[in-house]
């Protein structure tokens, strides 16, 4: 279980940091939602893996540790108000300056290639 | 009511941007004025209370709910946090004065989400749970990137852009780090991690440095440490000034985290990890300073060049910090203040500047003459002895006292060079700025008095209550430096700290 979780995350952060790497906002959003995803894995992972066990006393023999679970729910929210910010505002910008690029604006080798 | 003083900083900002966003402030642009610098006021008074109080009885930990700490999410209200939420509170003042002269106008929600702004930055200050300084961070990044777009055009889209993204992606490694620490330590709350650091042994060394050195990499992007430095001068150069102005807090914000977690979490008494960020720290901020000095140098128009400043003053403050003695850290705490109202009275006094000289802005080139070279002349050259570290001003008892606090040290041998010639820099850049922007017109006499964009009076409060603040740091040298001191020992003070926290949080 172990190594399929960790392999879930390295994946998901990989795909994350590919497409925040790319020119236009678009992949850049979808990555960041990737990297949260892989965050929020990440810290429910902090608490160890185990199955059976409830955050809550007295319903399981052996506990979890339930920080990390709340600490991913406030990780979840915080990430899904900002991804909503950040889709705004590449909209905005995509308005504003007539395209979709990072830095505003296209060189021509960009145009041709699609990304810088 | 008075142990709950410590919550109040981060209550009475929340409740100011709730109550400003309701009827009838939210509707009536005049009430909404008045209730914004007034709940600004009542911020500041809370905060100078709470200074008093800490400074006469001790570091306050307040557990929120009564939880007891390391269970619970604790506020630490000790030197150092009040002091910086005070200077939080007194550019929050200037701020919302400032904005009341047309500012405001020119997008929705200044009021509202300059005082949510101050709630994350006073938060940030004062919390004592790693967690609850992510949160914090959050939210004072979320009101500063409504900020950056408030009255902006097309250049200011893509900075806020490529801020906002460069800031999501601290986040995730912030929480990254997080979830290490976490996992090794089995506690977020930063005195308790400071206690269980000691105690580690085997691969979970290896594994709380990873979390440590990741943390690093978070507070560099929001303090603007080299390499991660690159969106600060583009960000608060197409930021409204009142809103860069304010801005200026939020490097500090970073550098106080820098503070908190490489002095006493992986500070001296952290065994095998002591000291782990300070080869980092070190020689990041040496080459902060010079890339900052050469910004500056670079600049082309006032404001960029101020942002280079702060730039500068950060690689400065980090340098102190990684010095990591007692008079190194009082000197950072001096330099601290003065360095964050100088930079934010440069910003307002470049846009008072750009507004009465026309076409050419606040570009460093001739143009026409300002319309009230007295007042805005007073104004700048009062900063800029200041900012330049000049006697008689704040800058000069800084400068000296930072210089002598790394001289018996080894690392003199690197920092006086270095930070003496970017200093030498800042004096040619401000005074060729100066010496251009003042006496360099292109026609002898000022705009029609259409046109001439006089300072309104609340501009002028808020300008002088900055740049006055810097004779007062002086004519009050001996108390603050007393203060400065009393903070520095307090954040040395390893087992203070954490037995404060751990027993003493009713």
């Amino acid at each position: 279980m172990e190594l399929l979780y960790a392999s879930c995350v390295g994946l998901l952060v990989t795909c994350g940091v590919f497409l925040i790497l790319r020119a236009r906002t678009f992949p850049v959003v979808l990555g960041l939602t990737m990297l949260s995803y892989a965050v929020n894995l990440f810290l429910f992972s902090s608490g160890r893996l185990a199955l059976n066990e409830a955050a809550v006393l007295g319903y399981s023999e052996a506990y979890a540790d339930p920080l990390p679970q709340a600490l991913v729910l406030t990780a979840i929210v915080i990430g899904f108000a900002m991804t909503a910010f950040v889709v705004i505002l590449a909209i905005r910008g995509r308005a504003d300056l007539g395209n979709d690029h990072v830095n505003g604006q296209e060189t021509s080798k960009n145009k041709t290639k699609g990304k810088a | 009511m008075i142990q709950h003083l410590t919550s109040l900083p981060i209550l009475l900002p929340m409740l100011a941007g709730v109550i400003l966003l309701m009827p009838p402030c939210g509707k009536n642009l005049k009430i909404r004025r008045v209730a914004s610098v007034v709940f600004a006021l009542a911020t500041l008074c809370v905060s100078v209370l709470l200074l008093f109080q800490v400074k006469n009885h001790g570091s306050q930990v307040y557990a929120i709910g009564d939880w007891s700490a390391p269970f619970g999410i604790v506020m630490v209200a000790d030197p150092l946090s009040v002091l910086l939420v005070t200077l939080t509170a007194v550019l929050g003042v200037a701020c919302s004065l400032y904005a009341c002269a047309g500012d405001d106008e020119r997008g929705a929600f200044f009021h509202p989400l300059m005082h949510f702004l101050i709630l994350g930055v006073n938060g940030a200050f004062l919390t004592g749970d790693m967690f609850n300084l992510f949160v914090f961070f959050e939210v004072l990044l979320i009101a500063s990137y409504a900020l950056l777009m408030h009255g902006g055009d097309k250049h200011n889209t893509r900075a806020a852009l490529q801020y906002v993204i460069l800031n999501l992606v601290g986040s995730a490694v912030f929480l990254i780090a997080l979830g290490t620490l976490y996992g090794v330590l089995g506690t977020l709350n930063m005195a308790d991690m400071a206690h269980k650091v000691t105690t580690l042994h085997g691969d979970d060394i290896y594994l709380a440095k990873i979390g440590g050195l990741l943390l690093l990499v978070v507070f560099a992007l929001k303090g603007a440490l080299l390499p991660l430095h690159l969106w600060l001068p583009n960000t608060y150069a197409t930021a409204l000034p009142v809103v860069a102005a304010l801005f200026a807090i939020m490097t500090k914000v970073g550098v106080y985290s820098m503070m908190r977690v490489y002095t006493l979490v992986f500070g001296k008494n952290a065994g095998e990890l002591s000291l782990m960020a300070q080869g980092w720290l070190w020689w990041l901020a040496i080459a902060t300073i010079i890339v900052g000095a050469i910004g500056v140098l670079a600049s082309q128009d006032l404001r960029k060049l101020t942002a280079n400043l702060v730039i500068v003053s950060v690689g400065t403050l980090v340098a102190l910090v990684a010095v990591q003695s007692v008079q190194a850290s009082a000197a950072a705490i001096y330099y601290l203040v003065h360095s964050t109202l100088v930079s934010a009275a440069l910003f307002l006094i470049a846009d008072l500047i750009a507004r009465q000289r026309g076409k050419v802005s606040d570009r460093i080139t001739a143009g026409r003459p300002v319309a009230q070279p007295l007042l805005l002349g007073g104004g700048f050259i009062l900063a800029a002895i200041t900012v330049i570290g000049m006697p008689p001003l704040s800058g000069f008892v800084a400068k000296i006292w930072l210089l002598r606090a790394t001289f018996e040290t080894e690392y003199v041998m690197v920092f006086w060079p270095v930070y003496l010639l970017a200093s030498l820099a800042v004096l040619m850049a401000i005074s060729k700025a100066g010496s251009t922007l003042f006496w360099h017109n292109t026609t002898a006499k000022p705009a029609d008095s259409g046109e001439q964009n006089l300072v309104h009076p609340a501009q002028c409060c808020a300008l002088f209550l900055l740049v006055l603040a810097s004779p007062m740091m002086i004519i009050f040298a001996g108390p603050l430096s007393d203060y400065a001191l009393f903070t520095a020992t307090e954040l040395h003070n390893f087992a203070g700290n954490v037995s404060l926290v751990l027993e003493g949080g009713q």
